[in-house]
């Protein structure tokens, strides 16, 4: 089997699953924010709910469109807090919300082997700890709540295998980019996507994550890759944590969260895919060749290298942040790009860390500084400007260029304004000279 | 069970962003949420639908965003379904789930044109396009999906598990 068929088949109480095959699983940890939470608590009343089945598994991340932007999210935001702190479920929602999905990692709700929903489709991102997690709906939330199980069809597994080494400024962001215009927005659909190879091996968590994070572009269920030495090391150093949070950090692999275990018994050691796994298809990526990369709107799919990319469009806005790319790495990068650099006149450069956490130690760094000495402007972490929500709207014939995961028409604002999606350094890069651009071509003059 | 509409045909990709833009997100209610249906690709969208109207799409109907807002604008507006060539992953099992009534049709669909009157049985999954005198013929549902639609939506399909096994 390949390593979600194990993680499936094993919350199932199985000992085999196949690609095709309906089951009923018990989930590890169920996930909802301030956009799909609502609907999910409403559902989970309608059809009888009182007692929410393992609360301890369920959190709540009030991250979109918070701190409040308008009357009608306060309202939800309000909503959601009565009824997670009635309810005993796990909740961020004030000094400690991150963007969810590099809050819970943080947070030590994430270990190998789990399986995870999330009423959101970026829940994929996940799958960089060797988890099985996949967005869903608010419908699904509700079932969860009331049951602890849900549906899921055993998908086929698309392998890709990274080999090569990575040219100057290529990360992670670039690889997915790249593989997202190989693909297609539906080349994947419904698939498994198992990133594996050299290249991920000696790839930092941050990257992994944001690999992972854009699986769902492809149309793909979800994103994983093998757990190995970077990934425990990663969840050994969670132990110490630095700021207060609702939750107490969970202790590496022994799975404890508010008291309970993980309900499976795979092995850490387990969890890599048999050598005669059945995948649908097998792809490999040469890295050697790739530049760093745009996608271009209307499609995440639409990708070419920024080299090619006509003189380089002007740009009004520029983000770093998001799920994506909010990790610390991703602003030490930003920040040494724009160090004794400004941003370029009538730019927008807007920066948003992803969790507290993130913020206060880009701030130990001095890496806010040099943001705020560049003339940007710096957000609390929230998704904000990335699904239009707020913090960064745009207007009808603005472009922005951001380090985000979608580009659709009309994501960040206006139907005609455009978004382009690429790295923390191709982000910096065009902050400085207000089109896109290499980051060569800010340092290397 | 049969039902009769005129089409309303779209292409490729068409995503949850554009069924239901970000700002309308905070809404709770289904009517609400339904008046903006579809608001960013077609503002007018919801002034040319008569109630049982038909949603003829290209591939990959859905993709995007997870949000359930979608799913649910399209099916309180009052299209009574939605073909699609393909639908994307998360919109697909929302649809199941909220008992919106969908249906994939892979080949010939895009001959299907905005105005063509169609008939279509639910349960055999033919199409008649009356207007152009062809039929196409839609994917079966697996087993274990077709059990959620009869139910009418995911969560009765639970509570009818949850009170067979566990008798209060």
């Amino acid at each position: 089997m390949t390593i979600s068929e194990k993680i499936l088949a094993e919350h199932c109480g199985r000992k085999e699953v196949k690609p095709g095959e309906f089951i009923e699983a018990k989930i590890d940890l169920a996930l909802g924010n301030d956009i799909t939470a609502p609907l999910a608590v409403k559902e989970f009343y309608q059809i009888g709910g009182e007692k929410v089945f393992a609360p301890e598994r369920v959190v709540f991340v009030l991250d979109h469109f918070t701190p409040n932007k308008d009357i009608l999210s306060a309202e939800n935001c309000k909503y959601l807090r009565q009824f997670a702190r009635g309810q005993k479920i796990n909740l961020f929602a004030d000094g400690s919300v991150g963007i969810e999905h590099a809050l819970l990692p943080e947070e030590g709700l994430i270990h190998p082997g789990d399986l995870i929903i999330g009423a959101d489709s970026h829940t994929c991102t996940y799958g960089a700890l060797g988890a099985f997690a996949c967005g869903v709906g608010s419908t699904d939330l509700a079932a969860v709540m009331l049951t602890g199980e849900l549906w899921f069809r055993i998908p086929e597994t698309i392998k890709v295998i990274y080999s090569g080494k990575l040219q100057p400024w290529v990360c992670g962001k670039d690889l997915i980019l790249y593989t997202l215009g190989k693909l297609g927005v539906d080349g994947a659909n419904y698939c498994a996507l198992e990133f594996s190879g050299e290249v991920i091996k000696n790839l930092p968590q941050n990257e992994r994550f944001t690999i992972c994070n854009m699986a769902v572009e492809t149309g793909a269920k979800n994103g994983i890759i093998e757990p190995d030495e970077i990934t425990f090391d990663y969840l050994k150093k969670l132990q110490i944590t630095n700021y207060p949070s609702s939750v107490p950090p969970a202790s590496l692999c022994e799975a404890k969260r508010g008291g309970l275990r993980r309900t499976g018994k795979l092995q850490t050691t387990n969890l890599k895919s048999d050598k005669d796994a059945v995948y649908k298809n097998i792809i490999e990526i040469d890295c050697s060749q790739i530049e760093p990369q745009v996608a271009y709107p209307p499609l995440p799919a639409n990708v070419r290298p920024v080299t090619k990319t006509s003189n380089g469009v002007k740009l009004d806005q520029v983000v770093i942040g998001s799920c994506t790319n909010g990790w610390l790495e991703d602003l030490r990068i930003a920040a040494k790009i724009l160090s004794g650099r400004k941003v370029h006149p009538g730019l927008r450069l807007i920066v948003i860390p992803a969790t507290p956490r993130i913020y206060l130690q880009a701030l130990k760094e001095g890496l806010i500084e040099v943001f705020l000495s560049a003339g940007a402007i710096v957000g609390p972490p929230t998704c904000g400007p990335c699904l239009g929500g707020h913090l960064g709207i745009l207007a009808a014939g603005e472009s922005c260029l951001s380090t985000t995961n979608r580009n659709f028409r009309g994501r960040m604002g206006h139907l005609e304004s455009e978004v382009y999606l690429a790295s923390p350094a191709v982000a910096a890069a065009s902050a400085v000279l207000g089109r896109i651009a290499h980051p060569d071509e800010v340092t290397k003059i | 069970m049969v039902i009769k509409g005129k089409v309303h045909k779209y292409g490729d990709n068409v995503n949850t962003d554009e069924i239901l833009p970000a700002r309308y997100l905070s809404l709770r209610e289904a009517k609400e949420l339904a008046k903006h249906c579809l608001e960013g690709i077609d503002p007018e969208f919801t002034k040319k639908i008569s109630p049982g109207d038909i949603l003829v799409v290209g591939k990959n109907f859905g993709c995007g965003s997870s949000r359930e807002q979608a799913p649910l604008a399209l099916k309180t507006c009052g299209l009574s379904l939605i073909i699609a060539q393909s639908f994307a992953r998360i919109f697909y099992r929302n649809a199941i789930n909220i008992g919106l009534p969908i249906l994939i049709v892979k080949e010939k669909i895009e001959n299907v044109s905005s105005g063509n009157e169609l008939e279509v049985n639910l349960n055999t999954g033919e199409i008649r396009n009356l207007t152009r005198k062809e039929t196409y013929q839609a994917e079966k549902f697996p087993s274990f999906m077709q059990e959620i639609i009869s139910a009418g939506g995911l969560l009765n399909y639970v509570q009818g598990k949850k009170s067979a096994t566990y008798p209060r």
